[in-house]
């Protein structure tokens, strides 16, 4: 695989992980904000109590603040597929196109419409159209975030779509299976639920930060209370569809699920690591291993050591406590037992798909319709295995993802979320109490939950995609595969240009919305 | 008639703004500035659009791709 120029493709991806997880740190807000803003509002109309209105208007200014900094950051990413990922592009095609064509027509007319009337239709408008405006844009936020999950969902399972030979790219033969997509079905949920916990911390930080600065303590408690509940609803939510995740996972990637438990032998009744730490061979510690392991040096020696839950990941992964859970070395080597081929055999199937297609433009443009159909055949065989075929044997790491990467970001992630489940109760029942000016303590611990929620999106985001590599779509296309052969140097200075743009834009953001949050609910 | 409304909607609102709101539209035209002007114009042409002429040039830059470069082995 000496053709393979791994520095472009691994900038190229720094460069889509870079931009995706700024992006992402102002979409969960506007997700989950808008929800709250519905539901304060909806408190303000039915009761027309005025400190409702007042706490409404604090949030939507806070609310238009992320927003305006936040919308178009995703473009960017469309401008990467072009550039950077123009094979990949071309290949995905059309099924990448519609939802992602539905996206922006519906961002724009839903978006702009109803934003609009939210910040400019006060006392022009009645209370209750403008309520409704206020609904519709966080639905049509919430629906904009459909498109772009189901899009994302496809790459991990490339279902309701065919390759078309002739044209060299996937064609949908049936949106409704795109759409309905179980792991899509499933990211949808998890992703939205999980911003509106964000969300919901957001909220609670803000408050606490008041109340501790001993300013506007009635509105930040009524403010709290809301988050709280909607906080603890959302993060249930999380939670269970975390779970089907998960199963969607080792139905579909067994491999993330490997790497994201650091499982290296697979085995029936399998263990659920609750805190461990990966280590791998020559006692390296964990940054060495990190830095390996996202280069394949040494996904193959990596384990876990940890405290476990007896049968818990084969229970969490297929319901069944004695269910045999598939590890790396099962994936990569087969295991006959289990019905497992091996990557050598994927290999060698994928060999065959890519030269099969070869000989079948050959014998297309030739006029030997008759070969070529027998040639297309083989390929329609082996298709499933199509992006191993541009692996070697002696290369087979590079299957792997990075384990402990993947690893340690799938365990903060479901350490933090437990943790929000416990938070929300405490300020709920402190709230209830009205004992949360005393607790300083859970104040403080409000105020971190904001950087901690944070973290743990970015986190969800590592295990997903980190966890799918090398795969850009599952199975079928690697990353190395789809990046455009340009220059590794154009990669790099983009690179340090959006770091340079969003990090602008951050700074911004968080300037602005510190000024407001300390002006408080007065203002 | 609704033209109109619509028109003294967003004209009304825009012109009430507060100076937070329009520093904010400040930011979203620099940065959409910054993005379309400078990024996509000068760093980000879209490959497969900007080096062939049509659909049948970018098939068999494709085929190429898939096939030959980065299957050598």
């Amino acid at each position: 695989m000496e053709h393979i120029n791994w520095g472009l493709v691994d900038w190229s991806r720094a460069q889509f992980a870079l931009t995706a997880l700024y992006h992402w740190i102002f979409v969960p807000l506007t997700l989950g904000l808008s929800f709250m803003l519905a539901i304060m509002e909806s408190i303000y109309v039915k009761t027309g109590d005025e400190k409702w209105l007042k706490i409404e208007k604090f949030w939507l200014k806070l609310f238009g603040i992320n927003f305006a900094i936040g919308v178009a950051t995703g473009i960017i990413l469309e401008f990467e597929f072009g550039t950077n990922w123009s094979n990949y592009s071309w290949f995905v095609g059309d099924i990448f196109g519609a939802p992602l064509a539905i996206e922006g027509i519906m961002a724009f007319f839903m978006e702009s419409t109803f934003v609009a009337i939210m910040f400019f239709g006060w006392n022009k408008i009645s209370k209750k159209a403008h309520l409704w405006a206020t609904w519709l844009t966080a639905i049509g936020t919430n629906l904009s975030a459909l498109w772009i999950l189901t899009a994302n969902a496809w790459m991990q399972n490339p279902v309701g779509m065919k390759f078309n030979p002739d044209t060299m790219r996937n064609e949908m033969y049936d949106f409704w299976e795109v759409l309905f997509n179980p792991v899509g079905v499933n990211k949808f949920i998890h992703t939205i639920t999980s911003a509106y916990t964000y969300s919901a911390l957001f909220v609670i930080a803000v408050s606490a930060y008041l109340i501790l600065k001993n300013k506007n303590k009635a509105y930040a408690k009524y403010s709290m209370l809301v988050a709280a509940v909607f906080g603890f609803v959302s993060i249930i939510a999380t939670i269970t569809t975390g779970d089907g995740s998960a199963k969607q996972v080792a139905k579909y990637q067994p491999m993330k699920l490997a790497a994201m438990e650091g499982l290296y032998q697979g085995q029936k009744g399998a263990p659920l690591i609750t805190i461990g730490t990966p280590t791998v061979r020559n006692n390296k510690n964990l940054i060495e291993s990190m830095n390996d392991d996202i280069r394949g040096n040494n996904q193959m020696e990596v384990r876990v050591k940890g405290i476990e839950i007896p049968y818990g990941l084969s229970y969490l992964a297929f319901s069944d406590p004695d269910a045999f859970v598939p590890g790396v070395k099962d994936l990569v080597e087969g295991n006959a037992e289990e019905g497992i081929p091996s990557y050598q055999e994927r290999i060698k199937n994928g060999k065959i798909a890519i030269a099969a297609l070869s000989d079948y433009k050959k014998l297309k443009k030739e006029g030997n319709e008759e070969e070529a159909l027998k040639k297309l055949d083989i390929f329609k065989q082996h298709y499933k295995d199509f992006g191993y075929g541009y692996f070697d044997d002696d290369n087979i790491n590079e299957l792997i993802p990075p384990v402990a990467l993947t690893f340690l970001s799938f365990h903060a992630m479901v350490a933090l979320g437990g943790w929000f489940l416990l938070f929300f109760v405490l300020i709920y029942f402190a709230i209830m109490k009205n004992n949360i000016d005393k607790k300083k303590w859970l104040l403080r611990l409000g105020v971190i939950g904001l950087p901690l929620g944070l973290l743990a999106q970015e986190m969800g985001w590592i295990t997903a995609e980190a966890g799918r590599q090398p795969w850009v779509i599952q199975d079928i296309m690697p990353s190395m595969v789809a990046v455009s052969h340009i220059e590794t140097y154009n990669v790099i200075i983009t690179f340090a240009l959006f770091f340079i743009v969003f990090t602008g834009l951050l700074i911004a953001e968080i300037k602005i919305m510190t000024t407001e949050i300390k002006k408080g609910f007065n203002n | 008639m609704i033209l109109k409304k619509i028109w003294r909607f967003y004209y009304e609102g825009f012109r009430d703004m507060t100076p937070r709101g329009k520093k904010l539209w400040l930011i979203i035209f620099i940065k959409l500035f910054v993005m379309f002007a400078v990024l996509k114009y000068f760093f980000f042409p879209d490959i497969l659009k900007t080096n062939f002429k049509n659909d049948q040039e970018r098939i068999q830059h494709i085929e190429k791709e898939l096939i030959i470069t980065n299957a050598k082995n």
